[in-house]
């Protein structure tokens, strides 16, 4: 494949940002808007193209004759060498998950640009907003594309970055500006690990590289042999650290904190980010480097049950939220943690790593209907110009696009067949139950949550009761409404696509069998819990208040998050703060600057006390220098005698 | 002795001192300054490719151009030039930060003729040291550099000046000290000879005396690369100084500093780089994590750099002391970044506090809707500084991480992790001053009346974003320029293993 | 009676000691400048004394009495202009008061 069109899809929103952001100030809103709309527009023409040429041209560079799909280096071209075989590459590798991306995040991005042009419009910084957008679309698609482990630590970097910017976009509001601080030291601290674990694995293997690194495994690892790291294996501390950085990213326990505050930003800025794509780069991370995680079984279970936990305690605590926002950010984390439990839980012995297939399976129906969920969220918003569902009620009969958008996204994401979850979560359970019948109970629970959660909210917004609106609230205008039908109509369908003919552990072709039993639990417990969702919140009644009432207690707790952010605080602030920079800046001015003061104020008191000698008084410099004389003829004629 | 290219590096600057004699008024001296350092910089550059292409040409010597003049031969002593890739890179950070500060001074104020006369005294000084090989020459402009400091600072200073002013010069003197010491020893052991490249390729100098001359050596730049517990001026000078002289000083001479420990405590004396490593890791690892954890609890922006600065240049000692090919050209790539970026620091600094009159970040706020130019550039510098990919901070600091990873025992395994912690504490106080100063609500009325930046503010914060981003983007190109000095093949010559 | 150099020797150390104790004593610088001279005057006897006696086909001694007299007198002149300065600048002539450049 020709590598101009690759480059274009990475040149065309770099030079989008660079555009607005430097020229943007000069710029209208309007034009701003509708040059950024029109780059993504054609990223995402290209970007279609080359995931269709990669799918379906037959071409030998991306399938084999055997029908086994190969990794495919576009261009890789060497930009930093620290080291003969060190070396960090900028390039673009096209494989089964790479090209899947290149649909997801296009699509959604250029969603949001258009949804954007309606939601933001007449804001201050509009110009500035598409150019972070753009940044963002810039480093997201780099990271996926990356053909190296470095070149995703760059790009990795850069949407962190893009996140804080844009988290922080209203920055005169001081919540936005400590929300964006938030979520960047947090995964910049999740970093630290993935740096470390790169710099490990990267010292026993002399590679970056991802093909070298996952093609042959046990060789790249020859060298690591009975080498320990600090007690463990080098191999176990490597990909648990690099998994680290993916738990920072996509916000698993306890790195989650910044996720939910990291809606203060605009909202499709969180449906682009924060829900589809970029929170998705933990699970990316671990997908790209799959072989080497199988090498370490210790790690798979580490990530299986970090995601496990991680997904019960966000399904539980988006049961009490009231900002809808933070709802569905906990929904975000709770779906990703599905993704890494299924990757986790994937093995050879087991359908042939059914669970890594399930994985992304999800990840791409995940981001079609979260994204739309938030867009959905974003419409609510921008009618009644609030977060909180306690301000809304009954919207079904103002906004009837979004109403039926909504609760496509929520059947969707509550796996009511034949909506895209349904498919992709079966998937995932059916991995989990042949892996651990344990986890599989475990994450069957977690679903029917899922589905009682969303219910509980999509009542409580379009049907409960309805409070005063000082304005009528209405759908919103076609920039806005056409997004959000476009993606309904992709989470009806999205999974009826034969995902495993597309996306397979080693590229091989994978026929998805239904395994009905585990089907029907689910769809019977979804349904469970959209009933219970429906007998608490579809009519204004007490029992959601009796309910929260007879066990406060743990109420409160999972309202509060469990804490999590309180024990951040003490740690960050008295800890860090209060126990380690102040006495630290302490002793730096008393002890080390006091000493150097010492000792000039040491030799500015004993000069003071001789000065004395000095006393300006030619008599007394006579006397001392005839006594002196003396003193010496005395010396002088002893020596001689 | 006019043939040679690199006398010019101090021929300018002697020139523009004669020039700036003559000037008469303001305009005449902002002619002078900006014209000598662009003929610098050009003169730099230029130096450059003809370098590049020598190299291509299959030039193998550790220095080119060298040259020698005798000076006063009863002791030995030449005007010995030599340059290789660290000397041109660190040439041309030296030009362009002398070329901004002149734009950042542009209404310096009072006497600007003595003001620029000094500062271009300074760079002679600092110029005359990058080109020099010859021990005694380059001690002696080292000196050139330091002295004019204290008069910068005592007179055109702010805050409690004389205090600031008479502890750094004190405390760098003090470090000369040493210095000279250790120098003197060199001459002694290394075969009566001042010359770098000789006394490196012989490596004559016994391992006992090198024991008790690397210390000397490696201290005296230390105290200048600001290593703990030597840090201390660092602060209280950079606070009290005026813009430019911050920029110079923490752009460029404290690159003396790292720059001397490299290329004379271990150029010389490898043996016992290797065996005292140890000590000096310890040390500059502290430097490390230590000023980036106090630059976390100040409140005064230049304080908060000056600690930044105590980390990022405990960065390059640490870097320098790991001794290989990869960590080492971290350390020059991190003297240029930190260079660049911390100048671009204090000229931002510098013109906030020209407006605000005041560097307390907790009585500043949303500055981001008064002067959105310097605010924006703030950021630019802050995401430099913690390390985003695409600016200097982010390939200088993986190459130093990379290459001290190449260590496999536990000690330098411990500090450097020790040292990679360090991208996270930036990371906090850098958001901390942001948040603070840039973002949230405006938290003094009466700075809503102030302006944004003027062309000439512009011009020096432009050039420094311009280079800074250069290097980010294409680290290669810098880093085969530096690396050259660091191959096996130079390290044989200079008797390194 | 044979006269000796110690009968010249004696006077001149009794009137450089003389001189000396005026001079560390007295706080009048007048009175200090008389002490300067009688130890000068002091010196010069021996210088004749010296040479008469021990090398008296010399006459070294005498030149150099002769000029010591000559810049005695010069940097008489010199010390008053001083301390007529001094007077007119502190009202003064004690030597005490005249510490200025301690401080």
């Amino acid at each position: 494949m020709d590598f101009i069109i690759p480059l274009l899809i990475l040149a065309i929103p770099l030079g989008m940002f660079l555009l607005l952001g430097l020229a943007g100030m000069k710029m209208s809103h309007k034009l701003a808007g509708v040059l950024g709309t029109l780059g993504m527009g054609t990223v995402l023409v290209l970007s279609y193209f080359t995931a269709f040429t990669y799918f379906f041209s037959g071409n030998p560079e991306f399938i084999s004759e055997a029908g086994v799909r190969l990794q495919s280096v576009i261009f890789n071209q060497e930009w930093l060498a620290f080291t003969p075989n060190l070396v960090i590459s900028l390039g673009f590798l096209l494989d089964p998950i790479s090209a899947m991306m290149l649909i997801v995040i296009p699509t959604i991005s250029f969603m949001v640009h258009l949804y954007s042009l309606g939601y933001m419009h007449g804001e201050k910084g509009f110009q500035r907003y598409y150019a972070f957008l753009s940044l963002f679309s810039f480093s997201m698609l780099g990271l996926v594309v990356a053909t190296n482990i470095f070149q995703m630590y760059i790009f990795w970097e850069l949407v962190g970055a893009s996140s804080y910017l844009l988290i922080g976009f209203f920055y005169t509001l001081p919540s936005a500006v400590s929300a964006s601080k938030k979520a960047f030291i947090v995964t910049r601290f999740a970093d630290l690990g993935f740096l470390i674990g790169i710099l490990i694995l990267s010292y026993y293997t002399q590679t970056f590289d991802f093909i070298t690194l996952t093609s042959d495994p046990g060789a790249a690892f020859a060298s690591t042999a009975g080498a320990t790291f600090m007690g463990g294996s080098v191999l176990t501390w490597a990909m648990v650290l690099i998994f680290t950085g993916g738990m920072g990213k996509s916000a698993m326990m306890p790195l989650h904190i910044w996720l939910p505050d990291a809606m203060e930003g605009p909202t499709p800025v969180s449906a682009l980010i924060h829900a589809a794509t970029m929170v998705v780069a933990g699970v990316y991370l671990v997908a790209r480097m799959f072989p080497v995680y199988l090498a370490v079984p210790f790690s798979l279970d580490f990530v299986l049950v970090v995601g496990a936990i991680t997904a019960l305690y966000a399904a539980i605590v988006a049961c009490t939220q009231i900002d809808i926002k933070r709802v569905l950010a906990f929904s975000t984390i709770s779906q990703i943690a599905f993704m890494m439990v299924s990757l986790g839980a994937a093995r050879p012995e087991f359908h042939e790593c059914l669970g890594y297939m399930a994985s992304m399976f999800h990840l791409f129906t995940h981001a079609m209907f979260k994204a739309l969920l938030f867009l959905g969220a974003g419409a609510l918003i921008h009618a009644v110009h609030s977060n909180n569902y306690t301000q809304m009620g009954g919207l079904h009969k103002y906004m009837p696009i979004t109403n039926i958008t909504f609760l496509i996204g929520c059947l969707a994401i509550a796996g009511i067949p034949p909506f895209a979850g349904f498919w992709s979560k079966d998937e995932i359970l059916v991995a989990v139950y042949s892996y651990s019948t344990f986890w599989g109970v475990w994450m069957t629970l977690v679903a029917g949550l899922t589905a009682f959660y969303m219910f509980r909210v999509y009542f409580l917004v379009f049907w409960w009761n309805e409070p005063e609106y000082h304005h009528r609230p209405h759908d919103s205008e076609w920039t806005m409404s056409v997004p959000l039908i476009i993606l309904a109509c992709v989470s009806v369908v999205a999974g009826l696509i034969p995902f495993g003919k597309f996306v397979t552990w080693q590229g091989h072709e994978y026929i998805i069998h239904m395994n009905w039993v585990v089907a029907g639990i689910s769809i019977v417990v979804a349904v469970i819990g959209i009933i219970i969702a429906g007998v608490l919140y579809l009519r204004e009644n007490d029992r959601p208040k009796c309910m929260a009432d007879s066990c406060r207690w743990l109420w409160t707790a999972a309202h509060h998050r469990f804490y999590w952010d309180e024990i951040y605080l003490f740690i960050t602030h008295k800890i860090i703060f209060n126990g380690i920079c102040r006495p630290i800046a302490w002793f730096d001015r008393r002890i080390i600057d006091g000493t150097m003061d010492g000792f000039a104020i040491v030799t500015n008191k004993a000069s003071y006390a001789i000065r004395n000698l000095q006393s300006g008084r030619v008599q007394n410099y006579v006397l001392v220098y005839l006594i002196g004389a003396l003193l010496l003829a005395v010396i002088t004629a002893w020596c001689l005698a | 002795m006019f043939s040679n290219i690199l006398i010019y590096f101090v021929v300018i600057p002697l020139l523009m001192l004669g020039g700036l004699a003559l000037c008469r008024n303001i305009k005449q001296i902002r002619a002078v300054a900006v014209a000598g350092s662009l003929a610098l910089l050009a003169l730099s550059v230029y130096l450059l490719v003809d370098y590049l292409g020598l190299r291509a040409a299959g030039a193998t010597e550790p220095m080119l151009y060298t040259d020698s003049w005798s000076w006063f031969p009863t002791l030995g002593i030449n005007l010995a030039v030599g340059v290789d890739g660290i000397s041109i890179a660190m040439l041309i950070l030296s030009a362009v930060i002398l070329l901004t500060g002149s734009f950042a001074s542009w209404k310096i104020n009072p006497c600007p003729k003595d003001f620029f006369l000094w500062l271009v005294l300074l760079s002679t000084g600092v110029f005359g040291f990058f080109i020099s090989i010859d021990l005694f020459t380059m001690f002696m402009f080292y000196e050139v550099a330091l002295i004019p400091m204290y008069l910068l600072i005592g007179v055109w200073g702010s805050g409690n000046k004389n205090y600031s002013a008479m502890k750094l010069t004190l405390m760098l003197m003090g470090g000369s000290a040493f210095l000279m010491l250790g120098l003197i020893g060199i001459y002694y052991q290394g075969g009566h000879t001042w010359n770098l490249l000789q006394i490196a390729q012989s490596n004559s100098i016994a391992p006992d005396w090198q024991r008790f001359l690397f210390p000397m050596t490696f201290v005296g730049f230390g105290v200048l690369g600001a290593m703990f517990p030597f840090h201390t001026w660092s602060p209280d000078g950079h606070a009290s100084a005026p813009t430019a002289v911050s920029m110079l000083h923490a752009g460029v001479l404290m690159k003396l500093g790292g720059y001397g420990c490299f290329r004379v405590a271990i150029y010389t004396m490898p043996q016992a780089a290797e065996e005292l490593s140890w000590i000096f890791l310890i040390l500059t690892g502290i430097s490390v994590v230590y000023g980036a954890f106090s630059a976390c609890v100040q409140t005064d922006l230049k304080y908060i750099n000056a600690y930044s600065s105590v980390s990022h240049c405990g960065l390059v000692l640490f870097a320098i002391l790991m001794l290989n090919t990869t960590a080492m050209t971290g350390a020059i790539m991190q003297m240029l970044s930190h260079g660049l970026m911390t100048a671009l620091f204090f000229a931002l600094i510098g013109f906030i506090y020209g407006r605000t009159h005041t560097r307390d970040i907790t009585k500043m706020g949303g500055l981001m809707q008064i002067m959105p130019y310097l605010s924006v550039c703030y950021v630019i510098a802050g995401m430099a500084s913690l390390g985003l990919p695409g600016l200097s901070g982010f390939v200088a600091e993986m190459t130093i991480f990379v290459g001290s990873f190449e260590h496999a025992d536990t000690f330098h395994r411990f500090f450097t992790i020790l040292a990679c912690c360090s991208i996270v504490i930036t990371a906090v106080y850098i958001l901390r001053v942001v948040g603070k100063l840039l973002f949230g609500p405006v938290q003094d009325d009466h700075h809503r009346s102030l302006t944004d930046a003027e062309w000439w503010e512009r011009t020096s914060t432009i050039t420094l974003i311009v280079c800074v981003a250069a290097i980010g983007c294409f680290p290669n190109f810098f880093e085969s320029l530096i690396r050259y000095t660091f191959s096996p093949e130079i390290f044989a010559v200079i008797g390194m293993n | 009676m044979d006269i000796t150099l110690i009968y010249y020797l004696v006077p001149a150390i009794i009137m450089f000691c003389c001189g000396v104790y005026g001079f560390i004593t007295r706080r009048n610088m007048i009175a200090m400048l008389i002490s300067l001279e009688l130890m000068l005057n002091a010196v010069d006897i021996n210088f004749v004394v010296f040479n008469r006696y021990l090398y008296p086909e010399a006459t070294e001694g005498m030149f150099f009495t002769l000029f010591a007299i000559a810049i005695a007198a010069a940097e008489t002149a010199i010390a008053i202009a001083i301390i007529i300065n001094v007077f007119r600048a502190v009202k003064n002539v004690d030597a005490r008061d005249i510490d200025k450049m301690k401080n």
